[in-house]
């Protein structure tokens, strides 16, 4: 199916997105696509999936727990590859993917890019690739039309925030939560508020919260901030493999951006 | 960053762009300081008074009749807290000190480098968090027991094979959330730069003081220096010295584990592949599509996946050379130093010496054969002791 980008999908809705984030592959290759097709079918206005990797320090511990989980039941990436072809086939909403680099080296720069232009991938975000190595794969995004994703977040001064705007595609990923425990809302606010002004000021990108966001409160003040939609991995892993709460949980989020 | 800290092709950082921010802030320090007078006064005033450099060069005139050549160790075990450890975390906690850090977290295998860091953190009154493996945990009770001791936290880390490739993860974690106040001291010369660097600069006394005491003793250079590999910081320290004499071979013993054709072993530069883990892009264990598989040895110290990128460039050159030396042998080695010359290595160190053994015979009676041993081996008795086995 053609893919819509994800500008198309924020200026049609006119509203915030909807983006779950599930592992491929989680907790096997078969309930992966119920899964998605869960996800769909509830609201999704774009989906983010991660590869399976073994060793993901940038994720907490419910994505690590499903990464293992995928891993276990064997799935590989050329596994991933079809399942992403086959979501492609029945849905036109964005695809992000989130990878590790090593997964990206060991299949080749180029080979890496050019299995996700097949399988209809919109973006990629390298989570342990910084902007100084970038330069390792955007030609190669560029090539294939994959539209390069980069992390922000309130820790991102403006001279970095800039270099990274030049060349970021896709969307913006702002990065709201540090993984630190106990921060009161109201400073949370604040704090996504200041980040997204500065984006704004360097890139017409849509801006995506996510990383910690785990209550529809918490993503309809990602809203009011001014973020262009939400990006919700832990909460709805959590959930996996029960495909009933699964949907309860993405109705509940759908729902504070709806039409 | 003023560099991205590469060997050759290998190393780089990399890391999530929301670690960035706080690994310059530690390179920009690390740069600042390291030739700073001051800081140097306050470190080698430590490492003499406080660690008990410069450590002593010990001839073997038993084993050296034994096996052919002059075999002479580089006693890191004599360094207060036991290991070579010890050189890199008053560095490390200096610095973090000067950065006006507040705490100090660790990632822990065998226990050694959190033990080193806790009592680093003692030493400059630092509140200690330490990310050690839950499996590690139980096996070594000893070490967790000297943590507690110094008044670190330990954090069990469940997630994963629950050793140390996993307390790294969760370490690094931990860092970029608190990368505002906390100073994430790394134990070896790998992960993301700046700490490849930062270790190998604080470890390299070790061959500094080892070349200058061989000319002195013996008015020669070694022949052969061996040193043990796990991230790879002791062999790094004292080959870095040795760099530039052509004529010397280095030498660097990785775990061999139950032998490398059984897939059980931790020899990364044998049998890996170039490969991006922890931050550096360095020869790892993996399988096919990349994932990171688990090592094995007999040694705790010596059971990490990866391996430090500055080895991977030595590897490449051919400025150094590496061998895999099995678990049996390691414990042999171990049995026989004690037996012979009554010092008691870490079973990190009987893989050097093994290897030593293993290659004394291309040497002549007058050569010199430097082993690294970098650390003392109490710690490892239990474990030896129980194991079903030990021929002792």
């Amino acid at each position: 199916m053609l893919k819509n980008t994800y500008r198309e999908v924020c200026e049609k809705k006119g509203k915030p997105l909807f983006i779950p984030f599930v592992v491929l592959g989680d907790p096997d290759k078969c309930k992966t696509f119920e899964i998605i097709r869960t996800l769909i079918q509830s609201g999704a206005d774009a989906l983010e999936l991660g590869l399976p990797f073994s060793d993901p320090p940038a994720d907490g511990p419910v994505i690590q727990a499903a990464d293992t989980r995928a891993l276990r039941s064997g799935i590989r990436v050329d596994d991933c590859f079809d399942i992403l072809k086959e979501i492609r086939a029945s849905t036109d909403i964005p695809i992000g993917l989130l990878v590790y680099f090593n997964l990206v080296l060991q299949r080749g720069i180029g080979k890496f890019y050019s299995d996700c232009q097949k399988s209809g991938v919109s973006s990629v975000l390298i989570a342990d690739l910084p902007l100084e190595h970038a330069g390792e794969v955007l030609p190669e995004a560029s090539k294939h039309s994959i539209a390069p994703v980069f992390l922000i977040s309130e820790l991102t001064d403006e001279k970095r925030l800039e270099k990274i705007c030049k060349v970021a595609g896709g969307y913006l990923y702002i990065v709201s939560y540090l993984g630190v425990t106990g921060l009161a809302d109201s400073v949370f606010e604040n704090k996504i508020k200041m980040v997204i002004k500065r984006a704004r000021k360097y890139s017409d990108l849509p801006l995506f919260v996510g990383f910690g966001i785990n209550t529809v409160k918490q993503a309809k003040m990602a809203g009011r901030c001014g973020a262009d939609g939400v990006i919700v991995g832990s909460r709805i892993v959590r959930e996996i493999p029960d495909t009933e709460r699964i949907k309860k949980t993405c109705r509940m989020f759908s729902k504070v951006f709806c039409t | 960053m003023k560099t991205m800290g590469k060997f050759g092709r290998y190393g780089g950082c990399y890391v999530s762009e929301l670690l960035m921010p706080v690994l310059r802030k530690v390179e920009k320090a690390f740069l600042e300081f390291k030739d700073d007078r001051g800081f140097k006064a306050e470190l080698s005033g430590l490492l003499k008074n406080f660690a008990g450099r410069p450590t002593p060069l010990t001839e073997l005139k038993n084993l050296s009749c034994e096996i052919g050549c002059r075999l002479v160790l580089k006693r890191e075990d004599l360094l207060h807290g036991g290991a070579h450890k010890t050189n890199n975390v008053i560095g490390q906690a200096l610095l973090a000190k000067r950065m006006g850090r507040t705490e100090l977290i660790a990632e822990t295998g065998a226990g050694q480098h959190g033990a080193a860091t806790a009592m680093a953190g003692a030493l400059f009154k630092i509140p200690v968090k330490i990310f050690m493996g839950e499996k590690d945990i139980e096996r070594q009770a000893s070490n967790v027991q000297r943590m507690k001791l110094f008044g670190a936290e330990i954090i069990a880390v469940s997630s994963g094979s629950k050793s140390l490739k996993d307390a790294i993860n969760e370490a690094l974690r931990y860092f970029t959330a608190r990368s505002a106040t906390a100073y994430y001291l790394f134990g070896t010369v790998a992960g993301p730069h700046p700490f490849p660097s930062i270790v190998a600069h604080f470890q390299q006394i070790i061959g500094e003081e080892a070349r200058y005491q061989c000319l002195e003793r013996f008015g020669k250079l070694p022949h052969t220096v061996c040193a043990c590999i796990g991230g790879g910081s002791n062999a790094i320290g004292i080959f870095r010295a040795f760099l530039k004499d052509k004529k010397v071979r280095l030498v660097g013993a990785e775990a061999g584990g139950l032998g490398l054709r059984s897939g059980k072993h931790g020899a990364a530069l044998c049998r890996g592949r170039p490969g991006s883990l922890h931050g550096s892009f360095s020869y790892c264990l993996q399988d096919f599509d990349g994932q990171i598989q688990e090592a094995h040895s007999i040694s705790a110290g010596l059971d990490y996946p990866g391996v430090g990128p500055e080895h991977s460039a030595l590897k490449d050159a051919g400025s150094a050379q590496y061998v895999a030396v099995t678990d049996r042998k390691a414990l042999a080695a171990f049995f026989r130093l004690s037996k012979t010359e009554g010092i008691i290595p870490a079973l990190e160190s009987a893989h050097a010496l093994a290897a030593a053994f293993d290659m004394a015979k291309e040497l002549k009676s007058d050569d010199i054969m430097l082993v690294n041993l970098s650390g003392r081996g109490d710690k490892d008795l239990d474990h030896i002791m129980s194991s079903p086995n030990h021929h002792a």
